[in-house]
């Protein structure tokens, strides 16, 4: 293992895409949602406004807040840009890929779950409790089914290595596997829960007994509130190439070559767009379910992903 | 100086823990003495132990006779990889124990701080002993006194009735315990009355007495390790005991069972077969899950660690399993995978929990709370416990970067290449294990949670608290030793795992040693690159550079500054600190989701109640499904018993009168 300039560089260039993109990526999902809500829709660059402005705010600290609460954000904008790092999104050739797996993958948004669900419960008031709760309920549900959707992944590759993941599954051959419809389906229903979006949680809403991150974040402001914010559209973005990069990497570049990862841009722009467009649509169509409902839907999630491994090592393993 | 042997070297440090423990009879009430010379002589005993065992690993195999025990059956230890293993383990842990235990242990009811050194040092040596031990008589022996003084430890403050009755029940389950373990080594022997272990290599056993060998021995150090269904001891022993015995029963002392397991079912049994794997893995799952689902519904803080204890000695035997399934099939490569990752576990598993452990030994002395619901927001007087509890949280979450990470991650690609057995319904079967294994882990970051932010973060609920203070400077450095540690071990595993090769080397012939060589150092890489791998020390320099560099480029970008004001919480300012979740709100969503686990009584409180109460009463449903009836079938039994057991000397005189007339028509020459 060597580090090259040029794959530096390109390290360099998807992490930077990544924080350019993140806040983009949830403007559109924003837009289309009300779009299809029949609402007038609100600048796609809204985001970045938003950033600016709390950058530029006072932080206002609770007179009980610890250190921990003011470390947390960038603990968990490290862990999200750490994540960002090592998605192939541009490319599989990357330096920082082998520094963690799919596994590895998983536990820096665990790491990044404890944090803010810790922070949640710092100030002490009943919505961060309640947040901090509710958050590690969707967490504890949602990380095993994420992490058996991985497995079946890996089944396939041979590999925990997402790199290796995404050229597997971009060299075979165009055919539906069921092992990989249901690890689909599974993600998807996973990316949701873990970005609190509809149907477990409503990014828009302020209502007391609905919310979870919206809850934990409660007391955060300024600088702090911006990172906080800024990592919740990176962990959008991240699963969004972490989808593409398990499901549908055809596209990406295979080699540490500038012009490979310069020509694989617009080809990650479209399915993202359209990604988030679905993504939208989804949200639009569901109804946000009862906190208690979520473990049926994680649990079903979760099921989803056994069968997938199911079916892999049943009907596929002599593919 | 002639250069001595290591286990000379570890001999004598086994005497000089026992002389310190019998020096502190001498000073009996002294507490200066026993706390800042005795302990912290202990502590230093335990590094050279360490570093022993750490310089040992990989060397020959050392033994040694010792002329005590039977007339035809001296003391035979030896020193090899595995036992290494475990030295190292208890020295480098026990040290920081040692070190926190002298600043903790102050003048207070129950025993003498001097008879606390000396059965302390004793449950010390006899774990070293233990690990040694190379015939089943020294084992025993060593066994016995590492349960007896441990059993004093427990019950220091005997005045409490319910330290007494915990104190009973960790004393019956260790003996039922030894029990099976002297009856699987009397099957090993194979009727040959060899008792060393040398001959119970030697031995070819049926595959029958095999396994019975091998279930005797999982039953007897799982009830020492607290696999169910004899796990009830530990989260009763673990409230009872001071927190410094806690950590080191914890974190050490289970560690010697799982030393034991390995001893027998990889080394000299002789064999392997499939299912003893899928009996250790099944056992090993159902004891991780419900481990961790108690320890998030408990309201004791002790309580809860005792039974995340449960949950890892559980994640530890579904290793042992994974181990003997690949080696049950020869395919060791696998095996050693699965190995390394018990050995590694072993290690974080010592370093976090004792950590843990500790912390809760300093918030109980800063506040005499040790329920949940009565603490909260002791971040505040109690940085430094609270900082050095947080590493101890991330990494008994099996989270990245620290240790408990490591050893998750090597169990998990254990499972992941476990499709390549023979036999195809287990292929089906090994990979849906896996699954448990990640909810227990992400359940295992719940309970952590909730561990930490109710009784560091958040408001204090009670006003008491204000005057916490901090630990003190050797309970810190003791802290800080075991948090390092799980540090070190979560970022350079490459470093430990080749050390540990020779260990797995011994028992498998195999190892990830060279692999993880050919990579760097920073890059954890068991099979190859492109299969999986991992490098903590990149994960945290680029967490660490962000949190600084984004630290000081948002100040210089746009500002650093600060205002302090009440919470907002949606604009309600008046919320005292009952207002936040209790232990018991907290848990509330597990309580609801896992309802049939648990045996619940439930009282909530209606509108006519003068004074409303909500109560809920979690308890475990051993006690009544298992526990209950054998209590209640031994009570019938001695009752019959007591029928012949008259009192009247006349009686009894007639009973020996006619055994000797039956003996005598029997026993004719």
């Amino acid at each position: 293992m060597t580090f090259s300039t040029s794959g530096l560089l390109g390290q360099l260039f998807a992490i930077l895409l990544a924080l350019v993109l993140a806040p983009l990526l949830t403007g559109w999902v924003n837009q289309c949602r009300a779009w299809l809500q029949n609402r007038s829709a609100p600048p796609l660059l809204l985001p970045y406004h938003m950033l600016h402005k709390l950058f530029h705010k006072d932080v206002v600290l609770a007179h009980g807040a610890s250190s921990l609460f003011r470390a947390a954000p960038f603990i968990v904008f490290g862990c999200m840009v750490l994540a960002a790092a090592i998605i192939p999104s541009l490319s599989t050739d990357l330096p920082f890929a082998p520094a963690a797996d799919a596994l590895a993958l998983v536990g820096a948004f665990g790491l990044a779950r404890i944090f803010i669900a810790l922070a949640a419960m710092d100030v002490g008031t009943s919505f961060g409790t309640l947040g901090g709760r509710r958050e590690m309920l969707i967490g504890f549900l949602a990380e095993p089914a994420l992490l058996m959707t991985i497995f079946t992944m890996a089944m396939i590759a041979q590999s925990t290595s997402l790199a290796t993941i995404a050229e597997t599954v971009a060299h075979r051959e165009l055919v539906i596997y069921p092992s990989i419809a249901f690890a689909g389906l599974a993600f998807t229903m996973v990316s949701f829960a873990e970005n609190a979006r509809v149907p477990v949680d409503n990014p828009a809403t302020h209502l007391e007994l609905t919310m979870i991150h919206e809850a934990m974040i409660l007391e955060y402001s300024g600088r702090h509130l911006a990172l906080i914010e800024w990592a919740a559209s990176l962990k959008l973005y991240t699963y969004s190439c972490l989808g593409l990069a398990l499901f549908f990497p055809w596209g990406i570049a295979e080699r540490d070559n500038f012009m490979a990862m310069i020509t694989a841009l617009p080809i990650l722009l479209v399915k993202l767009a359209i990604g988030g467009a679905l993504a939208a649509l989804l949200e639009t169509i569901n109804a946000k379910m009862r906190i208690f409902r979520a473990p049926e839907f994680l649990g079903t999630a979760f099921l989803l992903a056994v069968l997938g491994l199911l079916v892999r090592l049943l009907l596929e393993a002599r593919v | 100086m002639p250069s001595l042997l290591a286990i000379d070297v570890l001999l004598i440090a086994a005497c000089l823990w026992l002389t310190i423990g019998l020096a502190g009879l001498t000073v009996l009430r002294n507490t200066f003495i026993i706390a800042r010379i005795l302990f912290p002589l202990g502590a230093l005993i335990g590094l050279w132990v360490g570093y022993t065992g750490f310089a040992a690993l990989g060397g020959g195999v050392q033994v040694a006779k010792l002329a005590i025990g039977l007339p035809t059956l001296p003391f035979h230890l030896r020193l090899d990889n595995l036992t290494a293993v475990f030295v190292m383990l208890l020295g480098v842990f026990s040290a920081g124990i040692s070190t926190y235990a002298a600043g903790y242990f102050r003048q207070g009811e129950g025993t003498a701080p001097g008879v606390l050194g000396l059965e302390y040092h004793l449950f010390l040596a006899s774990m070293l002993m233990v690990l040694l031990a190379d015939d089943a008589y020294a084992f025993m022996v060593a066994w016995e006194v590492m349960a007896l003084s441990s059993f004093f430890l427990v019950t220091t403050n005997h005045k409490h009735e319910e330290v007494r009755r915990a104190g009973y029940i960790y004393l019956l389950v260790a003996h039922i315990g030894a029990i099976s373990i002297l009856l699987s080594f009397g099957v090993m022997t194979g009727g040959a009355g060899d008792y060393t272990f040398a001959g119970m290599r030697a031995q070819h056993l049926s595959p029958f007495w095999g396994s019975i060998a091998f279930l005797l021995a999982l039953f007897g150090f799982g009830a020492k390790a607290g696999l169910l269904p004899v796990h009830v001891w530990l989260p009763e022993a673990h409230p009872a005991a001071p927190s410094p015995v806690s950590a080191l029963m914890s974190g050490v002392m289970l560690k010697t069972a799982i030393y034991g397991l390995l001893r027998v079912s990889l080394d000299l049994v002789g064999m392997t077969l499939w299912w003893w794997g899928v009996v250790a893995l099944g056992v090993g799952l159902v004891t991780a899950l419900f481990g961790v689902l108690y320890a998030t519904v408990q309201s004791d803080m002790k309580r809860l660690l005792a039974y995340s204890s449960i949950e890892n000695i559980g994640l530890l035997v579904v290793g042992i399993g994974l181990t003997l399934l690949f080696h049950s099939y020869q395919m060791e490569a696998l095996a050693a995978l699965a190995l390394t990752a018990v050995l590694y576990h072993c290690l974080a598993h010592a370093g976090f929990k004792s950590l843990l452990f500790l912390c809760t030994g300093s918030v109980l002395h800063a506040t005499s709370h040790r329920s949940l619901g009565k603490l909260g927001g002791l971040i505040g007087p109690m940085p430094w416990v609270a900082w050095l509890a947080l590493a101890g949280v991330i990494a008994g979450a099996g989270l990245p970067p620290l240790s408990g990470f490591v050893s998750e991650w090597l169990l998990l690609q254990a499972f992941l290449f476990s499709p390549g057995l023979p036999q195809s319904w287990l292929n089906m079967i090994v990979p849906a294990a896996a699954a448990a294994v990640a909810l227990t882990a992400a359940l295992a970051g719940f309970a952590l949670v909730k561990f930490y932010g109710i009784i560091f973060l958040g408001q204090m609920r009670e006003p008491s608290l204000k005057d916490a203070h901090d630990a003190c400077p050797l309970e810190k450095l003791g802290l800080a030793w075991l948090a390092a540690l799980t540090l070190l071990l979560g970022v350079l595993p490459g470093t430990f795992i080749q050390k540990l090769d020779a260990a797995t080397h011994q028992l498998l012939g195999k190892g990830l040693g060279e692999r993880v060589a050919e990579q760097g150092w920073w890059l954890l890489a068991p099979i190859s690159p492109e299969r999986a791998s991992y490098a903590p020390v990149l994960f945290l320099l680029t967490i660490a550079v962000i949190l600084l560099f984004g630290r000081w480029l948002v100040r210089t970008l746009y500002h650093g500054r600060v205002r302090r004001s009440p919470a907002w919480d949606c604009g309600y300012h008046f919320q005292g600190p009952r207002a936040q979740d209790s232990a018991e709100g907290f848990s509330q969503p597990i309580r609801r989701i896992f309802e049939p686990m648990f045996r619940m009584q439930r009282h909530f409180p209606s509108i006519h109640d003068e004074k409303p109460m909500c109560i809920v009463k979690v308890e475990d449903h051993f006690w009544y499904w298992l526990y209950l009836p054998i209590a209640r079938l031994a009570n019938a039994i001695s009752a019959l018993i007591v029928r012949v057991q008259g009192g009247r000397i006349a009686v009894y005189l007639m009973y020996t009168f006619v055994t000797l007339i039956l003996l005598l028509l029997v026993a004719r020459p």
